[in-house]
């Protein structure tokens, strides 16, 4: 039979490459050939397992891009290929060595169709076949993976890995998922009762994920002591899930924090009702899909800068538009709060629509940088790479914006200017120009939380509208007319959204966190921080 | 005015322009027309899906009127936007109907929307051809369901990842609305009539627009690790969604681990995503725009021709309105008018091609046969099929999960003409909107 396979398997290979063959394409190359020919993803699955039955680890090449969907073959020939795609025409690899094997129209080649059941398949006879790789992260994830997917029959491979080890963290994952393989085998009691201990000290979800199942089969002792280990990586989780919520809180608290803090400006220090300035938040996400698109084109290079590219645009953009709408509009309403109210709202449906027009109704995408992308841990946690980012973004923002109003000169008349606008007109200060510019510093300031909601959100002409009551809740709750009560107002909101939010649910939640907060204005109605001085009073 | 504008006239005129672009005025009325109404949203909220029908209508009658349009007269779109308003879906409906005397009308995406026209085109006795997925539990004399109901979208979608991926626990994610409550209250009877036990059912309620997934998706990544396969069934809503994907992208929640099957995203959503954490969650339409198809190819070719855009997707609610357009025009050409009564009897039987290679038929209970996809989302942000039903299935508008509507049916055939006929009572009129 195998003599039979490799006589076929040199005549396919003259056919297809014509060229010299080592030992492991003779045996290999029949298989990946049966790719072409597999009707349904049972088929796939049998040859998957067929090629992970040879313990050939240049398999992993064709699998993995079996997994990521990047194998195909050709009509003509049904020669099978690893392919990565460029417009309307795909370069050809080797499905074994990796060599360039020519190009292809995208119409002449069929791609081998994958789904999660076969990726699962291809993961599990991955990890035990990189188990003695060279490269101990690759060794790392194969131990991983077989934790994850117990099985019997690995245990002597995996001994005997052990046994091989040198990498002391490898190791220890090694014996982890040699421990979850025994939970599932036949051996006996005491082996069982090692295995749970071990489990037990990682401690994670997985570990949990692992006992619980193998809890609900045990019987006798052995379930009492699993119950007792679930029990004790329970306790331990719960504490991390405390610290989990705090940190999510602080991270919905950053991202109110950068919606809030401009409108914290014009409407805490200036007094306006600003309808707009959800759509000001928009239009910086926009600046940032126009800055991607221009980086995309034109230096694709620069992509993972475009973020720090887009932060200037953006805050120009929005605060000249900003400057616009203060300069034609609301300068001729101070005073008129209700009408101002009315004006920008309407000023924020011409936006909304203008941005619609122009750009379309649909969302846009704007990529994540790859530092923006991912999460890593700590403990138990979590923590998202964007919403780290974006944490440390919005207090850069808020320190920024501090040293602006307590250490510039234009600061010092904004502070004036708010306290006492009739003394501060008569000691010489321009109060229409300092009216304009910090209405433009709100607005830009606005733009650049653009740029960062547009990594978590969606960049569509509706953005806005969901950041402007929340930013106006945080305002009035923080204290009107200071920078200080913005801060502690998002991230105290952010927190008790976030401690409520598992108990609640996300809608109950959000209600009751208005409730709280109208009950805390009956209380104070100058929220946390109040305001003291002689404009506060008139 | 002494030469100075009054800047609050200045906005509203501003206003004015800005909603002048949105509207597309409907062309002077002329006699030998046929005219069809077209009621999407153009602005506000639900723009970002509904624009696309409103191209999409406009596209099938121009194609329609170059094959000769109907009954030997040209066909005439009337474009109205509603903008995301629910009562002004009313208004507008009226408007098209008594002023601008359309035949039949085109529209709606949203439920709430639909319950707002289905009194005016009741009273009115017009026709509305209705696009959407929804929730079911409705029957209406004047109205065609040409969407999904939930046993043509969410039982099958269930049933695939029950058989294919052994999935024994079960999280319903959706945004608070009717939509999302309805079917997730199907699902929840079918599941535990399937023997799911009640505490592997978790159900969860975003409201609309919801941006900070972090509670959730870590919720959900708890809930799977209880050591049984965990799967999530997703009615989110529109643009919840994309922070939704990109949370479970970024936590590092993999298809291959806890599949997400979502029943509110097509092509047009994940336009605006990076879809490469995505590839494997799994979405349940009627129809993807990668399906392999000659009449489907033919259709994307000449719509992205339309469009002037070669990179224009397509998705399911078209399809649903090309089938919905082609089987009016079919039920008109055989009635010999556009009276809407003859339409209503002439409709039922009729059958189009579908684009996904079959021939869907309109039944008696004004829903249609469609055949059911399941794909995983790929890296380019189209879906590969990777399961579908063998045959057609026929929309059922009561559900037989739900103890109050399980004994309903509707038949709008004459003698029985009935949108919600008790078969245990035996009388017309048990519960619902008739």
């Amino acid at each position: 039979m195998t003599l039979v396979r490799i006589i076929l398997a040199s005549l396919f290979a003259v056919l297809v490459l014509a060229g010299p063959l080592s030992a492991d394409e003779a045996t290999l190359r029949p298989i990946i050939a049966k790719f072409a020919t597999s009707k349904n993803f049972k088929d796939t699955e049998a040859i998957v397992r067929e090629l992970g039955a040879t313990g050939d680890p240049a398999v992993e090449k064709v699998l993995v891009a079996l997994s990521e969907g990047n194998l195909s073959f050709r009509k003509s020939d049904q020669a099978v290929f690893i392919i990565t795609e460029s417009g309307q025409t795909v370069a050809l690899f080797n499905p074994i060595t990796g060599d360039a094997a020519g190009e292809a129209q995208k119409s002449e080649i069929t791609k081998v169709k994958v789904n999660n059941g076969l990726r699962r398949v291809i993961r599990d006879v991955l990890g035990s076949l990189t188990l003695g790789a060279d490269d101990p992260a690759v060794r790392l994830a194969a131990a991983e993976t077989m934790f994850k997917n117990p099985d019997p029959a690995a245990i002597p491979a995996l001994d005997a890995a052990i046994a091989s080890e040198t990498v002391a963290s490898v190791k220890t994952a090694l014996g982890q998922a040699r421990a979850s393989a025994v939970l599932v085998s036949d051996l006996p009691e005491a082996e069982k009762l090692a295995a749970i201990n071990i489990i037990a000290a990682r401690g994670d979800r997985d570990a949990l994920s692992l006992l619980t199942a193998f809890e609900a089969k045990a019987e006798g002792p052995l379930k009492d002591v699993a119950a007792a280990a679930i029990a004790g990586v329970n306790s331990t989780l719960a504490a991390w899930e405390v610290a989990q919520n705090v940190w999510f809180g602080i991270s919905l608290g950053s991202v109110l924090l950068l919606a809030a803090i401009g409108l914290a400006i014009t409407f805490g220090v200036m007094g306006v009702i600003n309808m707009a300035h959800g759509e000001m938040v928009m239009l910086g996400a926009y600046t940032t899909f126009v800055v991607q698109n221009l980086i995309r084109a034109y230096a694709p290079g620069l992509f993972d800068w475009s973020l720090a590219i887009a932060l200037p645009a953006a805050f120009l953009v929005a605060s000249a538009v900003g400057l616009i709408i203060e300069r034609g509009i609301i300068r001729f309403l101070y005073g008129r709060p209700l009408e101002t109210l009315l004006a920008t709202w309407g000023v924020s449906l011409i936006l909304q629509q203008a941005v619609r027009t122009i750009f379309g109704p649909t969302n846009r995408e704007v990529g994540n940088p790859s530092w923006m992308s991912g999460a890593f841990q700590i403990g138990e946690m979590s923590i998202t790479w964007n919403r780290f980012w974006i944490v440390i973004f919005a207090l850069s923002v808020f320190a920024v914006l501090l040293y602006v109003m307590k250490r510039t000169h234009w600061g010092l008349e904004m502070r004036a200017v708010t306290a006492n606008r009739r003394m501060a007109a008569s000691m010489g200060i321009r109060t229409p120009w300092v009216d304009a510019f910090t209405f433009a510093l709100g607005s830009g300031i606005a733009g650049i939380a653009g740029v960062a909601l547009s990594q978590i959100d969606n960049v569509s002409p509706n953005l806005g509208q969901g950041y402007i009551i929340d930013s106006f809740m945080v305002v009035v709750f923080g204290g009107v007319g200071n920078l200080w009560g913005t801060l502690v107002g998002a991230l105290s909101l952010g927190v008790l959204n976030k401690f409520l939010e598992p108990y609640a649910g996300a809608v109950l939640g959000k209600i009751l966190v208005l409730v709280l907060i109208i009950l805390f204005i009956q209380k104070r109605p100058r929220g946390l921080f109040a305001l003291k001085g002689r404009a506060v009073e008139a | 005015m002494r030469g100075t504008l009054s800047s609050m006239s200045k906005l509203a005129a501003a206003t004015s322009i800005a909603a002048s672009i949105a509207f597309a005025a409907p062309a002077m009325a002329q006699e030998d027309t046929i005219k069809v109404g077209v009621l999407h949203s153009l602005s506000g909220t639900m723009a970002i899906s509904e624009t696309t029908l409103k191209d999409t209508m406009l596209f099938l009658i121009e194609e329609q009127n170059k094959k000769g349009g109907v009954l030997g007269k040209k066909l005439e779109a009337v474009v109205v936007d509603p903008a995301s308003d629910w009562p002004l879906f009313a208004e507008k409906a009226r408007e098209l109907i008594s002023v601008n005397k359309a035949s039949a009308v085109f529209g709606c995406w949203t439920s709430v929307s639909r319950k707002s026209v289905l009194p005016v085109f009741e009273e009115l006795n017009s026709l509305l051809f209705y696009p959407v997925q929804y929730e079911g539990e409705e029957s209406q004399r004047n109205v065609f369901y040409t969407g999904a109901a939930p046993n043509q979208q969410a039982i099958p979608a269930v049933d695939y990842l029950m058989n294919e991926e052994g999935v024994e626990r079960w999280v319903l994610a959706g945004t608070d609305y009717v939509y999302p409550q309805t079917t997730n209250k199907i699902l929840q009877a079918y599941l535990e009539s399937k023997g799911v036990a009640k505490e592997d059912i978790m159900i969860n309620y975003t409201p609309f627009g919801h941006s900070d997934w972090q509670t959730i998706v870590t919720d959900i990544k708890n809930f799977g690790s209880a050591g049984k396969k965990t799967a999530v069934v997703s009615t989110i809503n529109g643009d919840a969604n994309v922070p939704f994907y990109k949370e479970l992208g970024n936590q590092g929640i993999k298809a291959e681990d806890i599949p997400v099957v979502a029943f509110s995203v097509g092509e047009e959503e994940l336009a605006g995503l990076d879809t490469a954490p995505l590839v494997g969650h799994l979405t349940a339409w009627n129809y993807f725009q990668s399906v392999d198809t000659e009449a489907n190819a033919e259709f994307i070719a000449k719509w992205q021709e339309y469009t002037k855009n070669p990179k224009r997707v397509t998705n399911d609610p078209m399809e649903a309105h090309v089938i919905g357009f082609n089987m009016w025009v079919q039920a008109v050409e055989k009635a010999g008018t556009t009276d809407p009564d003859a339409v209503i009897d002439s409709i039922i039987g009729v059958s189009v091609p579908n684009l996904s290679g079959g021939y869907s038929t309109m039944m008696p209970n004004h829903h249609i046969t469609k055949p059911v996809l399941i794909g995983e989302i790929q890296a380019d942000g189209q879906m590969e099929t990777v399961w579908q039903t063998s045959g057609l299935v026929v929309g059922d508008e009561w559900s037989d999960y739900l103890p109050d509507s399980k004994s309903l049916i509707a038949d709008w055939r004459a003698p029985l003409s009935c949108g919600n006929f008790n078969v245990a009572t035996g009388k017309c009129g048990g519960q619902g909107v008739n």
